[in-house]
């Protein structure tokens, strides 16, 4: 009995009482009664549910994932690919022709019916019973925005008399007004026609095409490069001109307007303005001989102009440098198919936006992106690892190191949000606001840098990502064994000597998996993005020809902005959504991209640092 | 005569109710009451103080927070010898070997009491630069240390810190040390390679290469083959071996067998006090204190 007892109590320490009576009136015996499983340990010993429930739960996340992925991944990638082109009779007698975007059922109104004409209400009727009232409808992409002032149009299943595939439907994409649905007629070269049915239209069409493009490639260049070029220059010259004006007014605010240094200063400003006058004059010819090449050249591309006519019966001129590409959607074998969807991809890829970001590329978003993830890491590694260090090396363990660390951890939960306004009101006004004040006060009042830029967006992420890095950095520095430390203190190596030679190098894969993680964030957050510096379309990359190169104070574009600007901004937003999916795909490999240097990087210096023979 | 008194007064203080530890074994009355916090003189021999002395530590005391961890230990190492800290685990002979070059120091609470003198300048004063002194002295440690680099900047790592960066003094030392160490035949080839490539006696011997390459006064051995097979603690002790006479060398062991082979001087110290000191043929034949002997021949500890 005294046994029982005295397991009894092992097993129930808190009720020592109460399940002694239980077990001697259950047992019997004055055996102890015991839950168990299979061979006689506990459910609880073997720990199958929990480990159930851990696998669960991974597979849930991997599930979730992988999906999230596989459909960025399948509307992503099919967002490029040519589908062939439709042509709708209905009964109304209204044709309507384009691509099929997507498909989708719905319950259709009695109205919808009634309104059909006499002849096919009953034919309707019956299909629709045949399917339990749902009709089935396709979403038509039918372009000609200029001529019906719509880009897409529903067509239900109950309405169609004639579907047809015309041999001649032609896809066009056009700088302007968006897709072009319609047959090629004429082809005119300076008012004569050279061309006057499909064939003969889209074979003169294939000759002139690549010329006119190239042309018109040529004239973009020009506006941008050289008048760019003329416009920096002559901008810098006003800016002297104002900067003279200013110091002479400051002269007189200072001396009075019969002093030395104020005649001095208005001495001053009468040359600079004549060297300005001066220089205008040559800013005037030379932007004229530009402007002169560019009509030369947009004169060339008028002389080739084409007409189609779309399938409900509207004639549309076009020139021919509008076009920027162009194919017979039902006429293409396999191999054109690639090599559209292939280009598609090129010219996403290189080209700046048109049409409202919806259509053309994003090249601008991307080097964005990647340039200010690239400063965001310049700045937030080298600041968060020397906080770190301190924090783990130097300052003296007490409450206030753990107040601190707590608030450090609890700046990675604030909303990002509130980082934004913290840039735009700390960076862009006080910091950029002064800079603008002391170097750049000629150009008041429109601001350099006291509005948003590139290098106060990443700076506003780097401080979002700081946390990061700390946290990250602490642990790797906690990993260093103290034994290698020692070694180093005995060598006779100073504590900062031990840190530089020893501890950092060792430490540096932790801080560049922090780093990584950092990226990660940073690169893909975009609420404080709106606030400091992120736009819809920026005129003039971050880096270009123009000296000092980098110019750190312009705003730029962003791939995550991009995505909420054309998935919710965007006018044509049905045209707009699969270009959200493609982008999205783009910013996810782009993360990927710099992760898997960044993990590269890490492996290198992990072999070199941490791998032991023992 | 002292020695009687205190057991007079432990034979009160015990009230007949020994530790069963000894109970079976043979009563060890001084150990005892060194484990109830009384303080005995160490017995040290005197053919100690006929040798030159390196280094003298003068009652020295040292506090882990509030817990002391030696208890006002006194002893001279000799110059040119090797001298081995023997005692059970806990004893404090890492922690008295850790306070000559002031690795102490980098844990927060540790205070201390008494001081050392090297070649009569003090350890422990006020304004002694910390790492002036431990560059005078070399350290081995009980685990193999290599930095994370190659064979070549690990051994010249002292050198380094001090900014010699002079190719051929580096490439002396290096080759010096390594020689000095016995690893030069094994690794002349890989130089450039990362340290942590080799195996661990050949790790250990590096730590010595790099102890021994700023030419230091004393060489502090913290248990060097306790992380070794025999074969590479047989190479290590070669190594002390070849070391005694140019060094000085104050080597902790666990290993009573390894402190017969390699000393010339033993001290055994128990809790955090010296208990005998004195040349190793004698304290190993024949011992002063019983209590020496019983930890000796394993009858405790």
């Amino acid at each position: 009995m005294s046994q029982t007892s005295s397991q009894t109590d092992i097993k129930n320490p808190g009720t020592p009482g109460g399940s002694r009576t239980t077990v001697s009136s259950g047992g019997g015996t004055g055996r102890i009664w015991r839950k168990t499983l299979g061979r006689g340990s506990t459910i609880s010993a073997h720990g199958q549910p929990m480990v159930w429930l851990a696998g669960g739960m991974l597979a849930i996340c991997v599930v979730m994932i992988i999906g999230l992925v596989i459909l960025v991944t399948v509307r992503g990638m099919a967002t490029f690919w040519p589908g062939p082109m439709v042509s709708f009779v209905l009964a109304d007698g209204k044709v309507v022709s384009g691509e099929i975007t997507r498909t989708g059922s719905y319950l259709p109104r009695p109205e919808l019916i009634a309104a059909l004409p006499e002849e096919f209400r009953s034919k309707a009727k019956s299909l629709l019973a045949e399917n339990d009232g749902i009709s089935q409808r396709e979403l038509v992409r039918t372009g000609n925005f200029e001529l019906d002032g719509d880009h897409f149009s529903w067509v239900s299943d109950f309405t169609v008399t004639e579907r047809r595939y015309p041999q001649w439907g032609m896809v066009v994409e056009r700088l302007t007004w968006g897709r072009f649905y319609g047959e090629p007629r004429e082809f005119w070269i300076d008012g004569e026609l050279v061309a006057d049915t499909p064939e003969t239209t889209w074979s003169a069409f294939n000759e002139y095409h690549a010329e006119v493009r190239q042309r018109w490639q040529q004239r973009r260049h020009l506006e941008r490069k050289a008048l760019g070029k003329i416009n920096h220059a002559q901008e810098r010259a006003r800016l002297q001109v104002r900067a003279a004006e200013m110091a002479a007014q400051q002269a007189r605010m200072q001396y009075g307007s019969s002093s030395t240094e104020y005649l001095q200063a208005r001495e001053e400003l009468t040359r600079q303005q004549a060297i300005y006058a001066e220089a205008d004059q040559g800013f005037r010819a030379e932007h004229a001989l530009v402007r002169d090449r560019i009509n030369a050249l947009n004169r060339e591309n008028d002389r080739y102009q084409l007409r189609f006519v779309t399938f409900d019966g509207f004639e549309k001129n076009m020139g021919l440098a509008e076009v920027v590409r162009a194919y017979p959607a039902n006429q293409l074998s396999l191999l054109n198919r690639i090599g559209i969807y292939l280009d598609r991809w090129v010219e996403f890829l290189r080209d700046d936006p048109r049409e409202a970001n919806s259509e053309g590329g994003v090249f601008p978003a991307i080097f964005g992106t990647v340039v200010m993830t690239l400063i965001m890491c310049i700045c937030v590694v080298p600041f968060g690892v020397l906080a770190a260090l301190y924090l783990r090396e130097y300052a003296k363990a007490g409450p206030l190191i753990s107040t601190i660390r707590i608030a450090i951890n609890n700046l990675a939960g604030v909303p990002s949000i509130v980082y934004g306004v913290f840039g735009l009101g700390f960076f862009c006004y006080l910091v950029g606001g002064t800079i603008d004040q002391i170097f750049f006060s000629a150009k008041l009042p429109s601001p350099t840098f006291g509005t948003g830029g590139i290098l106060w967006a990443s700076l506003t992420l780097a401080l979002l990502t700081l946390p990061v890095v700390i946290v990250a950095t602490e642990e790797a520095l906690a990993a260093v064994p103290s034994s290698m430390r020692e070694g180093s203190y005995a060598s006779g190596a100073s504590k900062w000597q031990t840190m530089q030679r020893i501890v950092l190098p060792r430490a540096m894969p932790g801080i560049m998996t922090g780093m990584i993680l950092a990226m990660a964030r940073g690169a893909g957050e975009v609420a404080p993005l709106m606030l400091v510096g992120a736009v819809k379309l920026a005129p003039e990359l971050p880096i270009d020809g123009f000296a000092p190169f980098v110019h750190l104070e312009r705003s730029f574009m962003h791939l995550g902005f991009h995505i909420y600007d054309l998935g919710f901004q965007s006018q044509n937003s049905e045209a707009a959504i699969p270009m959200v999916f493609t982008t999205t795909l783009l910013l996810i490999l782009i993360i990927t991209l710099l992760n898997l240097g960044a993990i590269y990087m890490r492996n290198r210096l992990r072999r070199k640092f941490v791998v032991s023979a023992i | 005569m002292e020695q009687q008194v205190v057991m007079d007064k432990m034979a009160t203080n015990g009230d007949g109710n020994p530790l069963p530890l000894f109970k079976e074994r043979r009563t060890n009355d001084r150990l005892q009451a060194i484990a109830a916090g009384k303080w005995f003189p160490p017995e040290v021999d005197a053919r100690i103080d006929k040798e030159e002395i390196v280094l003298d530590i003068e009652k020295f005391c040292l506090w882990y927070g509030k817990d002391q961890a030696l208890f006002d230990i006194s002893m001279k190492i000799p110059y040119g010898k090797v001298t081995a800290l023997i005692g059970p685990s806990g004893c404090g002979k890492s922690t008295l070997l850790r306070s000559v070059n002031r690795l102490n120091d980098l844990v927060d609470s540790v205070s201390i009491g008494g001081n050392m003198r090297l070649f009569g300048d003090s350890i422990y004063d006020k304004g002694v630069d910390v790492i002036e002194l431990r560059k005078r002295m070399g350290m081995v440690a009980q685990k193999p240390n290599p930095f994370p680099m190659t064979i070549y900047e690990n051994v010249i790592y002292p050198l380094r810190i001090d900014g010699i960066n002079d190719r051929k003094v580096l490439n002396e030392v290096c080759e010096k040390s390594l020689r000095g160490a016995a690893l030069w035949d094994e690794v002349k080839d890989r130089l450039q390679q990362s340290a942590l490539g080799l195996s661990g006696g050949q790790q250990q011997r590096l730590c010595v290469a790099r102890a021994i390459a700023s030419e230091p006064e004393m060489l502090l051995m913290d248990e060097p083959c306790s992380a070794l097979d025999p074969i590479a603690t047989a190479k290590i002790e070669d190594l002390i071996d070849q070391l005694r006479g140019t060094y000085t060398i104050l080597i902790v062991t666990h290993n009573m067998q390894q402190a017969a082979r390699v000393s010339d001087y033993t001290a055994f110290m128990y809790l955090g006090q010296l208990v005998e000191y004195g040349p190793t043929l004698s304290l190993f034949k024949k011992p002063k204190l019983k209590e020496t002997e019983d930890y000796i021949t394993g009858r405790f500890g």
